[in-house]
């Protein structure tokens, strides 16, 4: 039975790690990959130390750190289920099953899905849910970009560089994002904006090749190769077991990290704490492990 | 004796960005793709993976999509 697992390896469970490295835990880390989101972020510019960084080199950085202390990660394995078993936690993955005392998850957030007709067909066939990944390889080509927040409006500034036209698709009535990044895109020829407008079906052969919306003046049937999903993230909870939950999913824990369940901890952007930084879920991690260790202190 | 590898792959994606210094950590020589500014490559690409995310990497002829370091690994032999 291990003292500690640490589900997710993003900012928030690579610094959980770190800590209980450095404590001599007799722990493990076990996440899909080394980064989460931070992996998704072309440049970071407000975390302390670093003027300057992109997400794939923070990421690298961590695993560095952490290695460094000697962190017993797990990589590729995904959790599936944590669940509190008598005086312990259950954790189950997609390769097998531990027992731990306690558990930080630290699982971060995943793409929200539109949850229509083609979507899931087409994912990854003209469906995209990072622009700044998959943005280039459509190049030349008509696309749309749903949402209307900064992420969505950064996407359709950077696809109307390259594609001909660009239909930013917005449920709300106005665009969410920072003034700066709206003018850019109000002032671009090849940008149609839609505003309070539906999607209702993606659709092509083998890959994407049209997308039917309506909005207030009624049904359009855009012809695009590319419809990049922008319209937010969700948390990373459903595996966790028996612990509360917010309204969106997120847990909700104490100013000690603790969930409702004893012995299971959670940190970073699948809690309920708020603002989404990275520096944020490092902090968050930090602490999730020191009062883990006190907890198994207690228990002794 | 080396694998012949080929990446697609695109300047601004945080995946391929870490691909790439994957395979440089490991010292395994490849040829880089920028499907961004190449569309003959970004349709063999296409063609190859039979979808349109990237990274995609060829390995003597195995594609895998994604950076899936342990597939890849297992396809060079890396440790």
């Amino acid at each position: 039975m291990y003292d500690l697992i640490i589900a997710g390896a993003g900012p928030a469970g690579i610094t959980a790690g770190v800590y209980a490295a450095r404590k001599r835990m007799n722990f493990l880390v076990i996440s899909k990959n080394v980064g989460g989101q931070t992996l998704l972020t072309a440049g970071i510019e407000n975390y302390t130390g670093y003027q300057f960084v992109t997400g794939p080199e923070l990421a690298v950085k961590f695993k560095d750190h952490a290695e460094q202390f000697g962190m017993p990660l797990k990589e590729g394995e995904t959790v599936e289920l944590v669940e509190k078993a008598g005086d312990a936690v259950k954790v189950k993955t997609d390769r097998g099953e531990y027992e731990s005392k306690a558990v930080i998850v630290a699982s971060g957030r995943i793409p929200r899905k539109l949850r229509v007709r083609g979507e899931a067909e087409y994912t990854a066939k003209g469906v995209a849910y990072c622009a700044t990944c998959d943005g280039p390889v459509f190049a030349g080509k008509d696309v749309a970009v749903i949402g209307g927040g900064n992420s969505a409006v950064q996407a359709a500034i950077q696809m109307m560089k390259i594609s001909p036209v660009v239909h930013l698709v917005d449920a709300a009535d106005k665009f969410r994002a920072d003034p700066v990044s709206t003018e850019k895109v109000l002032n671009a020829d090849n940008v149609k904006v839609y505003h309070s407008a539906r999607v209702e079906e993606i659709y092509g052969d083998k890959f994407v090749a049209g997308m039917k919306i309506s909005d207030k003046n009624g049904m359009h049937d855009l012809s695009v190769e590319g419809v990049f999903v922008e319209i937010g993230s969700l948390p990373a909870s459903d595996f966790v077991n028996g612990v509360s939950r917010d309204e969106t999913g997120q847990i909700n824990i104490n100013c000690k990290c603790e969930t409702t369940v004893e012995g299971i901890y959670a940190a970073g952007d699948v809690t309920s704490v708020p603002a989404k930084q990275i520096i944020i879920a490092c902090g968050e991690g930090a602490k999730a492990c020191l009062m883990a260790f006190d907890y198994l202190a207690r228990r002794k | 004796m080396a694998k012949n590898t080929r990446v697609y792959s695109t300047s601004t994606c945080p995946h391929c960005i870490a691909l790439r210094a994957y395979l440089k950590e490991k010292n395994v020589e490849f040829e880089n793709y920028d499907v961004g500014s190449d569309r003959e490559k970004a349709k063999e690409m296409v063609d190859k993976s039979g979808q349109m995310g990237v990274p995609v990497v060829d390995i003597e002829g195995k594609i895998i999509v994604g950076f899936d370091k342990e597939a890849i690994s297992k396809e060079l032999g890396l440790q």
